[in-house]
């Protein structure tokens, strides 16, 4: 059955009489008796002494069938094996996934599936391979979560593409690195990138730009150059966006052509790109237009700013990427100061502005109520040109009560703004932020700090949480922030939590049972923390790597990874192959 | 056993990997519980020595939990935890074990047990001396009454007979209807034969005739399968009422294939048994957990069945890839793999071999030998060693890489995630592959990839 062919030869006949005793069968002896063979038996009885020898003598005759196409091996993986330990790590993180956890209450244990992201991208920066036997669950949590998949289908390497292309569960993962290893020609070998520029599919164009932009912008920019003219508007957009990686001012010439585009889409593209290099002569000629309607008043007592926005857009702004139109609620005079400001270099205002600092400027008070426009245009603008000085200004002191409410500068704007700093800047501006204003309001700027979570960051949130404790609320008022903190805390700092973990004495003005809640809440931060510590540790190579990258010159233990027997779950749904033999006591004895 | 050799190999030798401990799980969903717990956070006061851990674990509640697990007795790991789970182990005792098994400094080695574990491990160890005392003063006082038994045995013998006779009279019937009135019955007319096999103590006649009843549902093809099942339940039939003129062997398959009682009374085979498979079939009643064993000396594989009653993990537990020094006694039956587990000499430590293995060939025709001795047999434990899994369609088959020559899976096995692990352990490239080979096809349990000796579990 099922494909096992039988030894055909004189079974032809053995074939027909097992067909006739089905028709047999299958109507009745009454209605179709079989032909006497003088056993001298009661028909229906003959008919399966005679089956049963059928039966017997096919099963006892079954061999194996030919074999249908071979699959093409799997690519090599050149990566080290990952150590045993982190392979079970990650067969427990993966076990995680279908374990619940996200109905109810948390209790004091970690949340394994969020730890998932961080082993992924500790696992990469090692770059070890896969276990081969971890890869299905793998590719099952990177088809559920898609923002595992990068780093996910990375780790998973060359062997789960080659697996996708067998499970139609998968395809995402062919769909999601397009031309990712294999496909895409070295950036040297100029034939072949040229042929795969020319005839590529559009996705595979888009990767070989990426790529190169990444090593040698200026190829990137030649070959599109290249078929620039001949490329469909939507084209055209998506590879001028992929210019942004490796943008200097070689790419000027390109794009002050682009900006004659046919297509606004692309023209706007174009502009923003341009006036990311100050250098530029864009960003010159807004300068000139943003400087004009920008001066110092120095009429009144004090300094101040005064503003004449742009009365109206001619056509030299609309060709450098200003929308005419603006949105629906705002004035046109105002919407075009601000696209003027935001594309003008940061450095002319010093100059403008009597020689003032980035700091000096944004103190100045601004006439006429301006001051939102023309602040969040700098915001804007210290964003797009990555200026940390200004960036440094318009943040402002942390602990300015203004920082905390809404103000000039948004919340997302600050978030973006700190990303022009240092990480250790980022940090500190954030510890400050903790530090005056709560938790709150910080979700977001934590989000932009680097993990793990500097000292004084760590340290003033794990404050934070408990002055929110001493203050009676619950702790799931801040579960947003809890979570962030296992995730993304020094796991140096679990040592320093440990007075957190006591249930505190109830006060009467706490909310019932909170302080218990607390210490749960504590107790699962510092259990998260030591298994990242530990996740951490089973990463670590085991010994130095050897230069051929493989099987290292550990002993036996090193090599292979482990099995992953929890994801699989021990069960099979299905009552799989009969037993070979019956239990031998009733099931009422086996109790 | 001896506390220093054990106390020594435990801190070393025989710490176990994270899937042996939650190989020991009684379900799911204790496994994710057990697999939170394994890490130092909520442990305190965690120690190890001579074969036994121990721990205190924090829980929801102001004491925290009293966890201790004696690995030290070679009848299988013992737990001991002051939580009220009712599931065995409980997480804190899986966890604790997982602790352990990490290695990470939480657990003290070499440490002496605080007084509340060590009451439990003198206590126990007391019981196991005294029962030791006892089975050698004799075991005569064991049946009571010969004579009683027998009489008993022959009234079920009786009451069996009965039943096949009048299993042979229904076949009959159905085959003078003809097979196609069966597939308007349905299911009603199989559920009432079988329960009166339940009342003729016939329960392997009974789970057959149970098992027909799917048949007509089954799709393309169904009539020559219910022909198939029919004729070999009439075969089994015909064995029972003329075991008399049997073998001696042939007729304990019979009794066996029945469901009748038997003791495995075959000589103890000592041997290093390393463990090829364990998984668990589920139905209402009853949990069926089933081992494979491989003797590195005998060559042989050996069949231990284990029972839970409704949702509960079946007691023996191995985890695939150890070895045990253990004796095993065979069950009476000709070509019947099931053994009972003896006194084990060691507990299982991990092991770094693979049993050897044949071709697709070999494994088909095994299949057939073995049907000369047990024609009830619906597969043969088999190692391939070089097969590919190669996609078929719908279907998957297990290919030799070195001749024309493939294996079927079971539709069973192609339903099942440990499928994509043996096609990723693969990566198109040979492997070695344990399974159940048989006349419905292949069903892959273990595989080891090429270069290492490390199984991994499919089931």
């Amino acid at each position: 059955m099922n494909g096992t062919t039988s030894t055909d030869g004189a079974t032809a006949a053995a074939a027909s009489s097992w067909e006739d005793l089905v028709t047999t069968a299958l109507l009745g002896t009454d209605r179709r008796p079989p032909a006497d063979r003088g056993s001298g038996r009661q028909a229906p009885l003959a008919l399966l002494d005679e089956a049963a020898m059928a039966t017997v003598r096919r099963r006892a005759g079954l061999r194996p069938a030919r074999v249908t196409r071979r699959p093409e091996r799997a690519p090599e993986d050149p990566r080290p094996v990952l150590p045993a330990a982190a392979a079970r790590r990650l067969a427990t993180l993966l076990a995680d996934r279908s374990g619940g956890g996200t109905g109810g209450r948390r209790g004091s244990s970690p949340d394994l599936m969020e730890l998932l992201p961080q082993w992924l991208a500790a696992a990469n920066a090692h770059g070890y391979a896969a276990p081969p036997q971890a890869l299905p669950a793998l590719l099952d949590a990177a088809r559920g979560r898609t923002d595992l998949r990068p780093a996910a289908l990375e780790f998973a390497g060359p062997r789960a593409l080659w697996l996708a292309r067998l499970n139609a569960d998968w395809r995402f993962a062919l769909r999601a690195t397009p031309g990712r290893g294999a496909a895409l020609p070295d950036p040297k070998d100029a034939e072949a990138v040229l042929r795969l520029w020319q005839e590529g599919l559009f996705a595979e164009r888009v990767a070989l730009l990426g790529v190169l932009r990444a090593g040698t912008p200026e190829l990137a920019r030649e070959l599109l150059a290249s078929t620039w003219a001949t490329e469909r508007a939507e084209d055209r957009l998506m590879f001028l966006d992929s210019l942004r990686t490796g943008l200097s001012a070689a790419d000027e010439a390109f794009l002050e052509q682009a900006l004659a585009d046919r297509s606004r889409n692309v023209r706007t593209t174009a502009a923003e790109l341009l006036s990311a290099l100050p250098a530029s002569a864009l960003a010159a000629r807004m300068a000139v237009r943003a400087a004009a309607c920008v001066a110092l008043d120095r009429t009144g007592n004090a300094p101040a700013i005064a503003v004449e926005a742009p009365f109206e857009c001619d056509s030299g702004m609309e060709r450098d990427g200003v929308a005419a139109t603006p949105p629906a609620g705002r004035g046109e005079r105002s919407w075009w100061l601000g696209q003027l400001v935001e594309a003008a270099p940061l450095g002319v205002w010093r100059e403008r502005l009597g020689g003032r600092t980035a700091r000096e400027i944004v103190a100045l008070p601004v006439t006429d109520g301006w001051q939102g426009e023309l602040h969040a245009a700098w915001c804007r603008a210290a964003v797009r040109q990555r200026d940390a000085e200004w960036s440094r200004a318009l943040l402002g002191s942390p602990s300015a009560p203004e920082a905390g409410g809404p103000g000039a500068v948004s919340l997302a704007e600050r978030a973006k703004l700190l990303a022009a700093l240092e990480p250790a800047e980022r940090a500190g501006w954030v510890a400050g932020f903790i530090a005056t204003h709560g938790l709150s309001e910080a979700f977001q700027l934590l989000g932009v700090c680097a993990v793990p979570w500097a000292a004084p960051l760590g340290r003033a949130v794990v404050d934070a949480l408990n002055i929110a404790r001493d203050a009676g609320s619950y702790p799931w008022s801040f579960s947003g922030v809890m979570g962030l903190t296992e995730r993304c805390l020094e796991p140096a700092e679990a040592g320093r939590l440990e007075a957190l973990l006591a249930i505190p004495d109830e006060r009467e003005d706490a909310a019932p049972g909170a302080g218990g809640y607390w210490a749960e809440a504590f107790q699962r931060l510092v259990t998260t923390l030591r298994l990242r510590a530990e996740m951490a540790r089973e990463l670590a190579p085991v010994s130095p790597v050897s230069p051929s990258g493989g099987a290292a010159c550990g002993g036996v233990r090193e090599h292979g990874g482990q099995a992953c027997r929890a994801s699989g779950g021990g069960v099979p749904e299905d009552t799989g192959p009969r037993s070979p033999q019956p239990p031998a006591q009733p099931p009422e004895a086996a109790g | 056993m001896a506390g220093p050799t054990v106390g020594g190999m435990t801190e070393q030798g025989v710490r176990w990997t994270a899937e042996q401990v939650l190989a020991l799980a009684p379900d799911a969903a204790s496994r994710t519980a057990g697999g939170k717990l394994g890490t130092a956070g909520p442990w305190s006061e965690a120690g190890s020595g001579e074969g036994t851990v121990w721990g205190l674990c924090k829980g929801s509640g102001s004491r925290p939990y009293q966890t201790v697990v004696d690995l030290a007795d070679a009848a299988g790991p013992a737990y001991k935890c002051s939580c009220p789970s009712r599931k065995f182990p409980c997480k804190h005792a899986l966890g604790l074990l997982l602790l352990w098994s990490g290695d990470d400094g939480s657990v003290a080695p070499s440490a002496e047990p605080p007084d509340w574990a060590d009451q439990w491990l003198a206590g126990r160890r007391r019981r196991a001396e005294s029962k030791q005392d006892r089975s050698e003063g004799g075991s005569a006082s064991g049946s009571a009454d010969p004579e009683a038994a027998r009489r008993r045995a022959e009234r079920r013998a009786e009451r069996v007979t009965a039943g096949a006779t009048e299993l042979e009279q229904r076949l009959a019937d159905l085959l003078r209807g003809g097979l196609a009135a069966a597939e308007q019955a349905g299911y009603g007319l199989w559920d009432e034969t079988a329960a009166r096999m339940v009342d003729a103590q016939a329960p392997g006649l009974a789970a057959r005739v149970r098992e027909l009843g799917a048949i007509p549902a089954s799709g393309a093809g169904w009539p020559a399968r219910l022909l198939e099942e029919c004729a070999l339940l009439h075969l089994l039939d015909q064995g029972w009422l003329g075991r008399d003129r049997l073998p001696d062997a042939l007729a304990a398959t019979i009794r066996a294939r029945l469901g009748l009682p038997a003791t495995a009374e075959g000589a103890p085979v000592r041997d290093r048994w390393l463990v090829l498979a364990q998984y668990d079939t589920v139905d209402p009643k009853l949990t069926t957990r089933r081992i494979w064993l491989h003797g590195a000396a005998s060559g042989h594989t050996r069949l231990l069945l284990s029972y839970g009653a409704a949702g509960r993990a079946p007691e023996l537990s191995l985890p695939v890839g150890l070895a045990l020094d253990a004796e095993l006694s065979a069950y009476p039956g000709a070509g019947q793999p099931r053994s009972a587990l003896g006194e084990r000499h060691t507990p299982p430590a991990p092991a770094a071999f693979r049993p050897p293995g044949t071709t697709t060939a070999e494994a088909a025709a095994s299949y057939g030998e073995a049907l000369r001795d047990d024609p009830w047999l619906e597969s043969v434990p088999v190692t391939l060693t070089r097969v590919i899994p190669v996609p078929d369609g719908d279907l998957w088959q297990l290919a030799d890489a070195d001749a024309d020559s493939a294996l079927p899976l079971t539709r069973a096995a192609r339903s099942r995630p440990g499928l994509w692990r043996l096609v990723a352990l693969s990566g198109g490239g040979p492997v070695t592959v344990f399974g159940e080979c048989g006349h419905r096809g292949f069903t892959p349990l273990t595989a080891w990839p090429e270069g290492t000796d490390e199984a991994v579990p499919l089931c």
